[in-house]
């Protein structure tokens, strides 16, 4: 064969020694053009003669003038000036000089002031410092984190749990740590900012069902489970989720935990749970809303909470099976790449859950209180109870709305401030209406905590009354 | 020094006029418009050592950084290496399969078997098989005061690193050499202390509410107020997190129709803040102006892609100290290009803050620049003054826009007071207004301490990365191999160290990374740089070559 090819070989050379003068010369001439027309024409480039000159660019720079960094906010905006707090935000807080009782922080445990906690978190600052001084894989992991840990995760029945050093980032970051690009998240409307931001992050496909609507979800799913079977080898990778709160923080209701795990049998869908509001809150010894309606916690694939609520610490956790939350050790942007939660404040964490563990009564009295917030709230004239009863953080929002939703707020806070003038502190719901998927009904915020007496309560009740017979006539 | 026709020109203006009259050829033209483009012979693309600064007349003092570029022989054996342990990783992978190799794995539950798997294998192939086995190396337990000298809990592992045990031994006295603890603030006694003792008696830890309904309480406001003052900006405001003051306010910042100019080394957290924002992303090469400046030429003339509308307006994002190289931010001529081309800078002095400067007021403070030309000023509370959270500062239009509109002020907890007094604390002890000289001199004893730890290793051939006077000092191991056999060896001879590799750097830089304090002593410092090199000979970093050591060929320094 060789042999063969080199004889081809040998006979074209020799073609070329015979062929003619001339011919050569044209065929060169012919690949030359051929050369000419493929580098250096000026058709086959005509992007080229759109290229700005120097002296264009320069003049478009010269021109370009952009917009100020930030537009000016206008003086009366309601988040320009904060009411400022002197001193502890606790039971009794001292809100612009004048002294309240609580009805706007989320202290349900009353566990802020408690001196217990404040005494383990005392001697964890004198043997550890305030600060960590690094991220949790560089020398910022300390013992009183892992068990932390190790205490979140028997306390919630769970493998194993995750700390996060802010309430906010821990949903935030744990959705992107598991859903990536292409996979779909179905959330519910009512969700909260920080899941939110979460979806967001992960760059998913979202789809939104209608607030605690399981008809509406379910269609989603059917619509998805179809689509699946049009493309199976795509539908094979697209992880799918379902995102919930336990217990709304703009709606003050619950979830339908019993359906949603029915669905995600059904549809193959993973369940991440949220329960800032409902940790330490809900179920006979505070395990949430899991508890609340008996659902096995393995059932659930990744429960988030923040410690900023009940248990009046800062930061946030995850907990589930070692499978789901051992990937956010490498995987949790918020977890990774952030400063470990200060020592003194997950010693503060461990006692709450310790007062927690000892004295679960403190969560009838809570689901009592708030009961009783409920029934005396009811039936304002002007304004309408929102959440059920027994949720800690109430909503009550206008009967009408004047249409605009400035003038509704606007309205909203002089009842605020009647009762605040009262000794009532209560604080309106705020959202940035421009960043909010759906931006909740304008609302007054009404916590309920443990520590509020029948007193406090008829008082509140009374001046919301008072004010409501004052500015909604 | 190099010094170029661009460099002359100090800002646009001055190109501007040059420009007019001039009817210079199409090259020369080119050249000339830009502040930081370089006539060609003097530019080496490839080169990464930047011992002179190119626009010297813009600094004050030198500029003196370096990062010498991975020898050929190391590269090649580094990629051997991963090579090597890919190839292990898959046989132990086949042999974990056919259950010959016990596996450690946590594995799905049996009832979601069937569920879509929640992660891609080869997502964890890295991790199960390079990362699993020097996972020693990192999330090291301690249980003391991260300071100077740390107690680390003992901890062993009877399957290769898959789980560990606590022996219930501690190593006491561990020269810390991986905390942030740039100014010693991280202590368990003294002033900061005690005040932040008695805080924690008034406020509890706890706030239980956002600053913007009833979270509010005043010691924010005068730890803002100090913020402000500390930077010598109008106004600031202050955040729980640092991640999130990033990840939670560029988006407030930025939207649809900006452009954000990031430096390619930028933090997660600045990268997760510009995706969120939704703005376009461009991202300029490792503090490198010229990569800068092109980006924001282009990005003037063209507009946004597609519809060509203009921008509405530019962000360029960049770090005061890159806390894997040890680089500064060439800030003065950051601040040249930005006020050439309209654009609004976004600093983050995560490590800077407190670390540089002769009043420890970061990279500003160090270049001798007026605040006011950095349109936002980020930092965190973490680092240098031993607390937790960020801030931002800036004019009060920023600021009191941030209060209206920053994700983190309307739906975040506010910050633990006792935290916040920590920060007021030690802002105030650096500022001299607790009436000593404490602060003056931690500053002076981190930059003696960081000259005098850079020019040890230095000497002793060690190839460092970054900046003369950065605390964060970068040590190259480049081979796999040695990430956990330095880290190892380092804590046997009683020093914890961070080790790095990839993803964090590019996959043949592994290193060790060195943070210096103030509250390291000389001793402390002799015995870690001593340490690196006077190791057993049976020690996997004897041979200093492949460790990164060079003996010869070191100029200019």
């Amino acid at each position: 064969m060789a042999a063969g090819q080199q004889w081809v070989l040998v006979e074209m050379v020799q073609a070329f020694y015979e062929a003619p003068a001339y011919h050569l010369i044209l065929e060169g001439i012919l690949i030359l053009w051929i050369v000419r027309l493929l580098f250096f024409s000026k058709t086959y480039k005509p992007h080229e003669t759109y290229k700005l000159t120097e002296k264009e660019k320069e003049d478009l720079i010269e021109e370009w003038q952009p917009e100020p960094l930030v537009p000016p906010v206008s003086k009366d905006h309601p988040s320009l000036n904060y009411d400022v707090v002197t001193g502890p935000p606790s039971h009794k807080i001292i809100i612009n000089g004048k002294e309240c009782t609580n009805f706007a922080s989320f202290n349900f445990l009353g566990l802020l002031d408690s001196d217990r906690v404040k005494d383990k978190a005392l001697a964890s600052l004198k043997k550890y410092g305030v600060g960590t001084c690094g991220p949790r894989g560089f020398y910022g992991t300390f013992d009183v984190h892992l068990e932390l840990e190790s205490r979140l995760a028997k306390f919630m029945r769970t493998e194993e749990a995750i700390i996060y050093s802010y309430g906010f980032a821990t949903i935030a970051s744990a959705i992107p740590a598991y859903s990536k690009r292409g996979d779909i998240i179905f959330v519910d409307e009512a969700a909260c900012f920080s899941i939110q931001k979460g979806l967001q992050a992960s760059r998913s496909f979202i789809k939104y069902f209608k607030h605690n609507d399981m008809e509406d979800l379910e269609r989603l799913l059917k619509e998805q489970e179809l689509e699946d079977q049009k493309n199976p080898r795509k539908a094979r990778v697209t992880r799918k989720f379902i995102v919930v709160e336990g217990l709304y923080i703009n709606t003050a209701d619950v979830c339908p935990l019993p359906e949603l795990v029915r669905l995600k049998y059904k549809y193959k869908v993973r369940i991440f749970l949220e329960e800032s509001m409902s940790f330490g809150v809900l179920g006979e010894h505070g395990k949430g809303v899991t508890e609340h309606f008996g659902v096995n916690i393995d059932d659930i694939d990744l429960i988030s909470a923040n410690m900023e609520n009940a248990v009046a610490s800062i930061g946030g956790f995850c907990c589930g099976r070692s499978f789901v939350i051992d990937h956010q050790r490498l995987s949790g942007q918020g977890y990774c790449f952030s400063a470990s939660l200060p020592p003194m404040l997950a010693a503060a964490a461990i006692e709450a859950l310790s007062i927690m563990e000892e004295d679960p009564e403190i969560f009838s009295v809570l689901k009592r209180r708030c009961s009783q917030v409920h029934q005396a709230l009811q039936g304002i004239p002007g304004l309408k109870l929102v959440g059920v009863p027994f949720s800690p953080a109430l909503h009550l929002q206008l009967e009408r709305s004047s249409g605009c939703r400035s003038s509704d707020l606007q309205l909203l806070r002089s009842i605020v401030d009647h009762c605040l003038d009262r000794h009532v502190a209560l604080t309106v719901a705020r959202y940035l209406e421009k960043e909010e998927r759906f931006v909740p009904p304008p609302s007054i915020r009404v916590v309920v905590t443990v520590e509020q007496t029948d007193e406090d309560i008829q008082k509140a009740v009374s001046c919301i009354r008072e004010a409501a017979s004052i500015f909604l006539r | 020094m190099t010094e170029s026709s661009g460099s002359k020109l100090l800002n646009g203006e001055a190109c501007q006029r040059t420009l007019r009259g001039k009817n210079a050829g199409k090259n020369g033209f080119v050249k000339n418009h830009c502040v930081f483009e370089h006539p060609r012979k003097y530019r080496r693309p490839t080169e990464r050592s930047q011992n002179a600064a190119p626009n010297s007349s813009l600094y004050k003092k030198p500029f003196s950084e370096s990062f010498e570029e991975t020898p050929l022989l190391v590269a090649v054996l580094t990629y051997m290496g991963y090579g090597i342990l890919t190839i292990f990783g898959y046989f132990r992978d086949f042999l974990r399969h056919w259950n010959i190799e016990k596996c450690h794995i946590a594995h799905e539950r049996e009832q979601q078997k069937d569920f879509v798997p929640l992660y891609q294998d080869f997502e964890n192939f890295y991790t199960r098989n390079l990362y699993m086995r020097i996972r020693d190396n990192w999330n090291r337990p301690i249980c003391s005061v991260p300071g100077a000298k740390v107690d680390l809990v003992e901890r062993v592992t009877h399957n290769y690193n898959w789980t560990f045990e606590h022996t219930g031994k501690v190593v006491k006295d561990v020269i810390n050499m991986g905390s942030y603890n740039y100014l010693g603030f991280a202590e368990n006694a003294g002033a900061c202390a005690s005040a932040a003792i008695e805080t924690t008696h008034a406020y509890g830890v706890g706030v239980a509410s956002t600053r913007c309904e009833i979270g509010n309480l005043d010691i924010h406001e005068e730890l803002e107020q100090l913020v402000a003052r500390f930077l010598g900006v109008e106004s600031s405001m202050a955040f729980g997190m640092g991640f999130a003051t990033n990840s939670m306010n560029i988006p407030a910042l930025t939207g649809k129709g900006c452009l954000i100019l990031s430096d390619e080394l930028n933090h997660a957290s600045l990268v997760l803040g510009a995706r969120l924002s939704g703005s376009t992303i461009r991202v300029f090469k490792h503090n490198n102006m010229q990569s800068l400046e092109k980006l924001l030429r282009d990005a003037i003339a063209h507009g946004q892609p597609r519809t060509h509308r203009p921008w509405k307006k530019i962000l360029i994002v960049v770090e005061g100290i890159y806390s894997m190289e040890g680089s500064i931010v060439r800030l003065p001529e950051v601040i040249a290009l930005k006020k050439r081309y309209k654009a609004y800078l976004y600093l983050d002095e995560a490590h800077s803050i407190g670390a540089l400067g002769p009043n420890g007021r970061g990279v500003v403070d160090y270049f001798g620049l007026d605040p006011k030309d950095v349109d936002i000023m980020m930092g965190t509370f973490t680092k240098s003054f031993g607390a937790a959270g960020g801030y931002i500062g800036g004019r009060k239009e920023l600021i009191d826009y941030l209060r209206c509109h920053s994700h983190s002020a309307l739906y975040a907890t506010s910050m633990s007071p006792p935290v916040a007094q920590q920060i007021i604390s030690s802002m105030k002890i650096i500022m001299g207004e607790d009436g000593s000289t404490l602060g003056k001199d931690r500053l002076r004893q981190l930059s003696e301490n960081t000259t005098y730890f850079r020019r040890k290793l230095r000497e002793m051939g060690f190839i460092i990365y970054g900046n003369d006077d950065s605390p964060v000092v970068p040590l190259m191991l480049y081979m796999p191999a040695k990430i956990g056999a330095f880290g190892r060896e380092m804590l046997k001879r009683n020093i914890g160290t961070v080790v790095v590799g990839f993803p964090a750097t590019p996959i043949i830089e592994s290193r060790a990374r060195f943070c210096v304090s103030a509250a390291h002593t000389r001793e402390m410092l002799d015995t870690v740089s001593l340490v690196n090199l006077q190791t057993p000979s049976s020690d996997p970093l004897h041979d200093g070559r492949v460790m990164g050591v060079r003996r010869s060929r070191r100029s200019n320094l």
